[in-house]
């Protein structure tokens, strides 16, 4: 598929990244002439210098061949002329553009509407959506959906005196009370995908496929107990601490923000009439202290600053917070993934996936994927597929397959009802499929994941 | 520095030039010439052989590379070539000095034409042929090659951007469409159709298959070896005229004939490059036409020559038809100034290159201009678009590094004694791909008369002016090859 991407920077980068893979043909354009020659030398890519939004650098983008154009200029106005100039040149276009100002939250759909726009992202709104959903079931470090949200993978980890230390998985069913399958297991910075035998052992980060509906109940028997989250702390008041305050009084729980600017603490007092804001330096362990850190539910740092995000979860935690987000934008954090930061939240990467996931919806007529998660720190792809009329093995139950190495079926969605599956389940044509792979063996279509 | 990459694609370069070699060892092998088939059967295996090891040791390596690697990799991959490829040469006795046979294949894959045999004609068919191929393969290169072949794996970084920019000539190379793969192909389909429509045009003057073929790759590479001793004087003057329309046809920009098939005629005309290229051919045909309309019965002969010299040499091919050393020194000199200008960037020729001069030309008005009204601001444009100042910084820079290796190559070959005249047109000759020089190294003489350190001199400006110095300077220098 031909794609124009606007705008070179972390989401925009990132996009060109995983786009390009995907062998899409793409023209990455940018004013910036730096950003522009370092992504045409490691990607390959066409590159553009100029403004976006004018129609002769269009033009040579070539946009009256092109399908899609994502708008993620770092100005939400550049980013909407950017997608109504290109559709007026080409009015088969699809258009997909960040807006993420809150002054046009509320706007959102009728500007989709009447600018002809195919998606609107908003990667702050959308974090803000992720937080919230983390908050709701404490314990569980990462959620992600499948199956119209009735299907989760979710991120544990293997405390000292859990249950889970020293459990075989063959006897995981019994203890977890309900139907629930490990897919990928992480063991210092190793993705393995295990079979029965497979014992747990401290330390682990377990990826588990559950139905959406026994989440809890997997929470209360692996004695994780979900103490309902009520106190939010949240540091730092950019546009992503002010809707996920939205959230989560509407949800119903206390929140306070601390900020240090005294003139964006009064702004966000006006917009968010029942939050606590109180203006003040959230590194400042004294500060924090002072503000009775320790007896909240959840600490939740989107300072602007990953290095600063880092330290206020390090406090957090030190003072027994269970629950700590940290946002971290710059950093790789499968590195981090050592320290103790609970949580941690990428709004641009949540962003670039959300986009690519509906580049995928666009080409799907070749049995792509539906829904894409990266799961164990990007070393391992959960993925839904539906079953069409050239999958193979329809109707074959699973244990007379041949699957490659490091491939598993973890879920099979029939019409309303969910299976987790075992060996004698099978699919059959219409069902959605969810399947879990390592990186070694990248998976683009359902076929793919058989040995022969 | 990741070293295994670099033998991963060496090995896949050799891997390349064994294929390649079947033809010709197919028509020696029809022409039951058995040296010159034992010549190319040693040379496959060898570079069969010491492929499949380097695919083995560089087996698993990170397919990333950088700048540096991409530099010192087509380097040694033409290198490398250049010393597998004239194995058939040496092994069949048909040229018994090693460095001899070797002069020759760079001068083949660089697409130079120059040679060291006093005459071709006596050479074995399949020989002859591997000759000529040399150019064309050379032409667009190996490498691009390999990018259009490579399979599906490679695919997803831009890394291979870096042996596209290494190995193509021009100042600022470009895609013509985001995936690499897709442009190399291009660039050789478009190659392909133009050779094949060459060689038509030749047999339809008449000229025998086996010519037309080792002609039409001698002119699409802009190389020059021809099958004749006399190069193409002795054909009719039709098949020069077809040689003439292709030659200078072969030194235009390729992404102007994408263009075109895009039906982008006006961009095409409107190119900067293209017009000056087409005005100094202009220009050229009819100053040497005038300077030397004497020394020929007819008008018509007068410009034929004319017009094929120059296209021959300013498209840097370096066929003859006529002893263009005994012109008056006027034609003599425009002939060497055409040797340093040099066809368009982006297609086979060599030389200095119009796009390159015409950056050159517009910098250094903006320099006068400069010094003139210091306050001024200026953006030098090139078809309207302003050029990045890195890429007119880097045109400095060439030309700074053409013009000290040029020197330093000519003090070297002049030991062994010969001219003035001859030494200054056989340095430009070489470093410029062109082959034909004057005087002792003129159209119907021959570089034999050089000692080998000489040759080895001249075998590295050709390999430095077909890679447009940079990956040449790169193999030379230390922190080029240190690990990181």
């Amino acid at each position: 598929m031909k794609i124009i991407i606007a705008g070179g920077g972390k989401v925009g980068a990132k996009l060109t990244r995983m786009l390009s893979a995907e062998e899409h043909e793409i023209v990455l354009i940018d004013s910036n002439s730096k950003i522009v020659g370092e992504a045409l030398n490691r990607y390959d890519v066409m590159t553009l210098q100029g403004n976006c939004a004018s129609v002769e650098v269009l033009e040579q983008a070539d946009v009256g061949e092109a399908e899609l154009l994502i708008a993620v200029t770092g100005t939400d106005e550049v980013n909407l002329l950017c997608c109504l100039t290109a559709h007026y040149m080409n009015k088969a276009i699809h258009t997909i553009a960040r807006i993420r100002s809150p002054e046009y939250s509320g706007q959102i759909s009728r500007m989709r509407e009447t600018f002809a726009l195919s998606m609107v992202v908003n990667p702050e709104r959308q974090a803000a959506r992720e937080i919230e959903r983390l908050l709701r079931f404490p314990g569980f470090l990462k959620r992600d959906t499948f199956a119209r949200n009735r299907v989760e993978i979710v991120e544990l980890q293997v405390n000292e005196d859990s249950v889970l230390d020293g459990l075989a998985l063959s006897n995981l069913e019994n203890v977890a009370k309900c139907k629930v399958l490990v897919c990928t297991v992480l063991r210092n910075g190793n993705a393995m995908t295990p079979d029965g035998s497979f014992v747990l052992k401290e330390g682990d980060r377990v990826f588990v496929t559950a139905p959406t509906y026994n989440l809890s109940l997997l929470l209360k028997s692996l004695g994780i107990l979900p103490r309902k989250v009520k106190k939010v702390m949240i540091c730092g008041g950019g546009r992503l601490s002010y809707y996920l305050a939205q959230l989560l009084q509407k949800s119903g729980m206390g929140v306070k923000i601390v900020e240090k600017d005294h003139d964006r603490g009064i702004n966000l007092a006006k917009q968010l009439s029942k939050a606590d804001i109180v203006c003040g330096d959230a590194t400042d362990w004294a500060f924090l202290e002072s503000e009775g850190v320790s007896q909240y539910d959840a600490v939740v740092a989107l300072t602007g600053i990953d290095e600063m995000n880092m330290v206020i979860s390090l406090y957090g935690g030190k003072s027994g917070v269970p629950q700590i987000i940290t946002k971290l934008v710059h950093m790789e954090s499968n590195v981090l993934s050592d320290l103790p930061l609970g949580s941690i939240i990428d709004p641009k990467e949540l962003c670039s996936n959300i986009i690519v996931k509906y580049v995928r919806s666009l080409t799907n007529r070749d049995c792509a994927a539906i829904t894409v998660h990266s799961i164990a720190d990007g070393q391992a792809e959960a993925k839904e597929f539906r079953i069409e009329k050239n999958s193979k093995y329809c109707m074959v139950p699973l244990k007379e397959l041949h699957l490659k190495k490091n491939v598993l079926i973890v879920c099979i969605n029939h019409g309303t009802e969910l299976v987790i599956p075992d060996g004698d389940s099978y699919y059959e044509q219409g069902d959605t499929v969810i399947v879990v792979n390592s990186r070694q063996n990248i998976v683009s279509q359902f076929n793919d994941i058989f040995e022969y | 520095m990741n070293y295994k990459v670099i033998g991963k694609y060496v090995g896949h370069i050799l891997l390349i030039e064994s294929i390649l070699m079947i033809p010709p060892l197919l028509i020696s092998l029809a022409e039951r010439q058995y040296r010159a088939v034992v010549g190319f059967l040693v040379a496959i295996l060898a570079s069969f052989v010491v492929a499949m090891l380097l695919r083995v040791l560089c087996k698993d390596t990170k397919k990333t590379f950088y700048a540096r690697e991409g530099m010192i990799c087509v380097g040694l991959c033409w290198i490398v070539l250049s010393l597998f490829g004239c194995l058939p040469f040496y092994i069949s006795g048909e040229i018994p000095h090693f460095v001899d046979a070797l002069f020759e294949t760079v001068s083949g894959f660089t697409t130079t034409g120059a040679s060291i045999l006093p005459e071709v004609e006596s050479l074995s068919n399949g020989i002859l042929f591997w000759r000529s191929f040399t150019h064309w393969v050379g032409g667009m290169g190996v490498l691009v090659f390999l990018l259009a072949m490579a399979p599906g794996k490679e695919r997803g970084s831009g890394f291979t951007m870096h042996l596209l920019r290494a190995e193509s000539p021009g100042p600022d190379v470009g895609k013509l469409v985001p995936h690499i793969k897709e442009t190399a192909k291009i660039l050789y389909i478009l190659y392909i159709v133009l050779t094949i429509m060459n060689i038509l045009f030749l047999l339809f003057g008449g000229m025998p298959l086996f010519d037309a073929i080792c002609t039409a790759f001698g002119t699409a590479g802009t190389g020059g070896f021809g099958i004749r001793n006399d190069s193409i004087a002795g054909y009719s003057p039709y098949l020069q005229n077809v040689c003439t329309v292709f030659m200078l046809l072969f030194g235009v920009n390729f992404s102007c004939y994408y263009l075109l098939l895009l039906r982008n005629v006006k961009s095409v005309f409107k190119d900067e490059e293209l017009r000056l290229y087409v005005g100094i051919v202009a220009g050229s045909i009819l100053l040497v036409a005038w300077n030397i309309k004497d020394m020929y019965a007819t008008m018509g002969e007068t410009v034929r020559h004319a017009a094929f010299q120059v296209a021959s040499i300013v498209t840097t091919t370096g066929f003859a038809t006529t002893d263009f050393d005994l012109w008056p020194s006027f034609s003599k000199a425009i002939l060497l100034c055409l040797m340093i200008v040099g066809a368009c960037a982006g297609s086979t020729g060599g030389g200095l290159k119009c796009g390159r001069l015409l950056l050159l030309f517009k910098s250094l008005r903006r320099n006068v201009h400069q010094v003139l009204q210091p306050h001024k601001v200026q953006v030098v444009r090139n078809n309207g678009r302003p050029v990045d100042e890195q890429v007119i910084a880097n045109v400095n820079a060439y030309l700074a590094a053409y013009v000290l290796i040029g020197l330093v190559s000519f003090i070297l070959i002049s030991v062994d004694g010969l001219s003035v005249t001859t030494n200054v047109s056989a340095m430009l000759a070489c470093f410029n791909n062109i082959g034909p020089g004057l005087e002792a190294v003129g159209p119907v003489c021959n570089y034999s008369v050089y000692g080998v350190f000489s040759k080895l001199v001249l075998i590295v400006d050709m390999l430095a002016g077909r890679l447009e110095i940079f990956p040449i300077l790169a193999l030379c220098t230390r922190s080029g090859w240190k690990r990181r």
